[in-house]
């Protein structure tokens, strides 16, 4: 190909990687992957772990798609892509039963429906079949930090509010059965809001962040 | 080669296909040898926890398990051991479709502080899916030490809170006997059962029910009934 040759991280390039961070983010702009974001962010570790799996499947799949887009058959080209997604995930879901029995137990069905996770296919179709393996390797990185970002902010508050607790540590106390036994907040009559460990507070949580980023950033407000 | 002919996209489709499955075959058979020991680790962590041994890490499990665990005998119907079977890798799901004769059922007897326990696996049927569990009785055989159970797909915050702590702990302390010196006879045996609209305090054989889980508690009370009936032969014996 007779491209012209661009530096590994030329500003066009970075922009891929920032982008989904901010002003082109696949959950509070795009609005994709809710279903996810609404299941497994009660706590902040399921949450890390379903980032990072969905980081690899995204980045994975992006590169493979890339490195044989002018392969693929157009007609088959969406079973393909389904194909190699649904590869990638049964790969990872092997691995955390084999080296994180707990987590995989705790995602369960949710590492199968990374494969239904549109901002998956989303990224294939949407860039990965036009674009060059370094580049659908940014974008795949961008998009699942991205993703990564909402999930952990989410699971962030809802962990805090609902349980009194980060990635399972009492932060704001312990509490007993009674006032008296209780240390921290609790021992002032502080209690969890249940309310946050239930899905539509997801919902309303990602609303909120949507609602600040809008607010923050001149770009997304639409006339 | 045009690549909107047909015979490109089967060639095409046939290559990727047989990769992948190469692929992902490689790696399951790879992987099974650390999965089937967790999945055993996590058997022996709950089989401990019914006796009041927890918070055993998987990775100590086994340790711990042969420290508690004296012996694991598989039960024929009328109440004697069958010595040929390896108990412990007994899968009752398989079990339970044979017919009564040919069923083989483990019994786990363990020793804590100088008391022996009986541990029985549970199997059953909830609203959806499979419930299992395990109970442990006191050297009594009529006294339960513990219970745990574990689902497949009970409704979350319904039926699937038979996992939770405050469930199983109601399980310790009842009796499965309705006159514990009449002995192990089919009439004298009442199993525990779960409670609609809550046990009344000091009943012996009866525990709280799941509000809005009724069908899940149902299936718990059935499970235990039906499994531990099968034991009365050998703790009659015994």
């Amino acid at each position: 190909m007779a491209e012209e040759k661009e530096p590994l991280f030329s500003k066009q390039n970075r922009a891929l990687l920032t982008d989904p961070l901010d002003d082109n983010n696949p959950i509070s702009v795009q609005v994709l992957g809710i279903c996810s974001a609404l299941a497994i962010t009660v706590q902040l570790k399921p949450a890390l772990v379903m980032s990072i799996a969905v980081l690899f499947v995204v980045i994975a799949s992006n590169v493979i798609v890339s490195l044989i887009r002018n392969l693929i058959p157009g007609r088959i080209r969406i079973i393909v892509q389904l194909l190699i997604v649904a590869s990638l995930v049964i790969l990872v879901d092997q691995i955390l039963k084999a080296y994180a029995y707990d987590v995989s137990k705790e995602l369960s069905v949710f590492v199968g429906l990374i494969i239904t996770n549109c901002i998956v296919m989303g990224r294939l179709e949407a860039f990965a079949l036009a674009n060059g393996p370094w580049k659908s390797f940014l974008d795949g990185v961008g998009n699942g930090a991205g993703y990564a970002l909402i999930l952990v902010l989410v699971a962030f508050f809802r962990e805090l509010l609902g349980s009194g607790k980060l990635f399972g540590f009492e932060i704001l106390g312990h509490k007993a059965k009674t006032l008296a036994d209780s240390t921290g907040l609790y021992a002032m009559g502080y209690e969890n809001n249940g309310f946050m460990l239930l899905s539509p507070m997801a919902l309303i949580t990602v609303g909120l962040i949507i609602w600040v980023q809008r607010s923050k950033n001149r770009k997304l407000i639409e006339n | 080669m045009d690549k909107n002919s047909n015979a490109y996209t089967f060639i095409f489709a046939i290559i990727m296909v047989t990769v992948i499955a190469g692929v992902l075959a490689f790696t399951a058979t790879s992987l099974k040898p650390l999965q089937d020991k967790n999945v055993k680790a996590e058997k022996m962590q709950n089989i401990l926890g019914t006796i009041g041994v927890t918070g055993v890490s998987r990775d100590d499990a086994e340790v711990e398990y042969n420290k508690y665990i004296k012996q694991v005998l598989a039960l024929k119907a009328d109440g004697t051991v069958d010595t040929k079977v390896n108990a412990f890798t007994l899968n009752l799901k398989k079990e339970i479709k044979k017919s009564t004769t040919e069923q083989r059922f483990p019994l786990y007897i363990a020793e804590k502080d100088g008391k022996t326990f009986y541990v029985v696996p549970l199997y059953g049927a909830g609203l959806w899916d499979a419930i299992w569990g395990y109970i442990a009785l006191d050297g009594d055989k009529n006294t339960i030490k513990g219970a745990n159970f574990g689902h497949k797909g009970e409704t979350p915050g319904l039926g699937a809170e038979i996992t939770t702590d405050w469930f199983q702990a109601q399980f310790a302390g009842k009796t499965l006997l309705n006159v514990a010196s009449a002995g192990f006879t089919t009439d004298n045996f009442v199993s525990v059962k779960t409670v609609k609209g809550g046990a009344k305090t000091g009943d012996a054989h009866g525990v709280d029910a799941i509000s809005g889980g009724t069908i899940t508690s149902d299936g718990v009370s059935n499970m235990i009934q039906e499994r531990l009936a099968r034991y009365l032969p050998y703790f009659k014996n015994n």
